[in-house]
């Protein structure tokens, strides 16, 4: 019996560790992935013959590792092989006969004096193809999941809840376009660079999020873990962009909540009343690590300031009171560099909290009128109007306008909450009727 | 309000879909109408066979036409009417938004004019 207890307490932390073990060794090989597939489908824009090349790679070493022992530089190894490989796919008379072969990246070279770490990374280069204007905003994210991080159709569909062969034909047609349109894998000029790593971002960033018009942004039925994981490497990729950073800290510091977000009977639980001893505290201090880097670059952005928000109030873990004030800073900044509706709303919300529910619902009200059709679609913005006019006192109205929101919430948990403090003001009306 | 959602798309071709890719799509409009009944707006929702098995029937040109096949010859066809009772438009766009067959396909939506509700007619 007692054999048994000591055997399932170790079991979590076991299981944790082989999990961070088989996380670990999961990243490493994604990492190895994204960089050989880069260095192979660099020079001639054809991903899907580099992904072929490498995909005839890798089971060449499974076949062949287990009995001649793994190479002494895998990487080399499986770089050389897929190289070959589209050397014969270009001799082959199927292949056009037009494409020169470049020497100097791919004479034949002896694998352990082939050091891939001092080869170019070219991730990012890879990256910006995929976000490239000429595509498809919507194929900007699913093809990075596919060329960088290596993931499937099938696991790429599921997170968009897309069936797979849907997927597989939208990625399919976008490396075709890439090949056929020539699309370069080059890091633009200053003057495009900007621009051309907004979108980066953007698509990154669509990797943890799916931002829908009417209910805003919402997590990704991807593993955590992936999203984050992009992120990263481009700040690996682009050390030197204070955004890639921010964006980051901002993904893990959204992530570090997730444990807080419902509770035991999945109940939705709004961040001011989330127990911050639930946050993952290993993710917030990475977070601040690229927080530091970004403020060291010395240039603002959203991102940044985004992160800067999920900071302040990831702030709370160290026990205190959330800091208002720096609070509406941030949302202002954020707000005026980059506008939408729902940094709009997120800035009438902490309005609310420093200056009180009537200028907070003026706030509101203000950027509703000014964004017309879109602004009413829009479920933060109504479920905010019913929370304020709640703290107003107005129930009537406070009780129609959580109707109103409860239209637009799918989230089944958001549901329950709303319907919550609805009925909350519902009865708090007719005590005050009676009493 | 009653909203009908339309889906419309390209009908694929007889075993076009893989089986996997099929059992992927139950699973999204299994959660779709999970999502449905569970905020209370769902009237009734139907996936219709291909147009294949379409029978037309008018009286438009005086006595009765019955003909095999859809009433236009289109790319993409009617593929499955969702109907909801929902508050207004925004709240019909916003189901049609994360309608598993808006992936693909496109939504049209449509408020009832008149509804049988046991056997009568409503507004």
């Amino acid at each position: 019996m007692d054999a048994l207890t000591t055997d399932d307490e170790d079991r979590p932390a076991a299981e944790a560790a082989g999990l961070a073990a088989a996380e670990a060794a999961g990243l490493a090989a994604r990492d190895s992935y994204g960089r050989l597939l880069a260095l192979l489908a660099a020079s001639t824009g054809d991903i899907a013959a580099a992904e072929d090349a490498l995909a005839d790679a890798f089971e060449r070493a499974l076949r062949t590792w287990p009995e001649r022992g793994t190479p002494a530089n895998p990487d080399a190894w499986l770089l050389t092989v897929a190289r070959n490989r589209l050397r014969d796919q270009w001799k082959s008379a199927s292949a056009q006969r037009t494409v020169p072969l470049d020497n100097r990246q791919d004479s034949l070279t002896h694998t352990d004096d082939l050091d891939v770490d001092a080869l170019p990374d070219r991730r990012l280069e890879l990256m910006l193809v995929c976000a490239h204007p000429a595509i498809d905003p919507a194929a900007h994210t699913p093809l990075m999941l596919s060329t960088v991080l290596g993931f499937t159709a099938e696991q790429i569909g599921r997170a968009f809840s897309v069936p797979t062969a849907t997927m597989a034909t939208r990625l399919v047609r976008s490396k075709k376009r890439i090949k056929a349109a020539r699309i370069p894998f080059r890091i633009p000029g200053a003057d495009e660079l900007p621009a051309r790593m907004a979108s980066v971002l953007e698509a990154v960033y669509g990797a943890y999020v799916i931002d829908w018009a009417t209910t805003g942004p919402q997590a990704r039925h991807l593993p955590p873990s992936e999203a984050l994981h992009l992120a990263e490497v481009l700040t690996r990729c682009a050390p030197a962009d204070p955004e890639a950073h921010g964006l980051a800290a901002l993904v893990q510091l959204s992530a570090s909540r997730a444990p807080a977000r419902q509770d035991a009977d999945g109940r939705f639980v709004p961040l001011a009343d989330q127990d911050p001893s639930r946050w993952d505290a290993d993710l917030i201090d990475r977070a601040h690590g690229h927080l530091r880097a970004a403020h060291a670059r010395g240039r603002l952005g959203r991102f940044q300031l985004e992160a800067a928000i999920q900071a302040v109030h990831c702030a709370r873990r160290r026990g205190g009171p959330t800091d208002w004030p720096t609070l509406l800073g941030l949302h202002r900044a954020l707000h005026a560099i980059a506008p939408s509706l729902g940094s709009g709303v997120a800035l009438a919300a902490v309005i609310a909290e420093v200056e009180g529910p009537a200028a907070g619902l003026a706030a509101l009200n203000a950027l509703l009128e000014e964004a017309g059709q879109r602004g009413r679609r829009f479920q933060p913005a109504r479920a905010t109007r019913a929370h304020l006019l709640a703290r107003l006192g107005r129930t009537e109205e406070a009780v129609a306008a959580y109707d109103s929101a409860l239209d637009l919430t799918h989230d089944r948990a958001e549901r329950q909450y709303l319907q919550h403090r609805r009925d909350g003001v519902r009865r708090a009306r007719g005590e005050a009727r009676t009493g | 309000m009653r909203y009908a959602l339309l889906m419309n798309y390209r009908e694929p071709g007889e075993g076009e879909i893989s089986e996997e890719a099929i059992a992927e799509a139950m699973a999204a409009f299994g959660a779709y109408g999970r999502a449905l009944a569970a905020a209370g707006v769902l009237v009734s929702g139907d996936v219709l066979q291909p147009t294949a098995a379409t029978t037309t029937v008018t009286c438009r040109e005086g006595g009765l036409r019955v003909q095999d096949g859809p009433f236009a010859e289109t790319k993409e066809a009617l593929a499955g009417i969702f109907v909801l009772d929902v508050a207004d438009l925004d709240a019909a766009i916003g189901w049609a938004e994360k309608c598993p067959g808006a992936q693909w396909g496109v939504i049209e939506v449509r408020p009832s004019a008149t509804a049988l509700v046991n056997g009568e007619w409503t507004r």
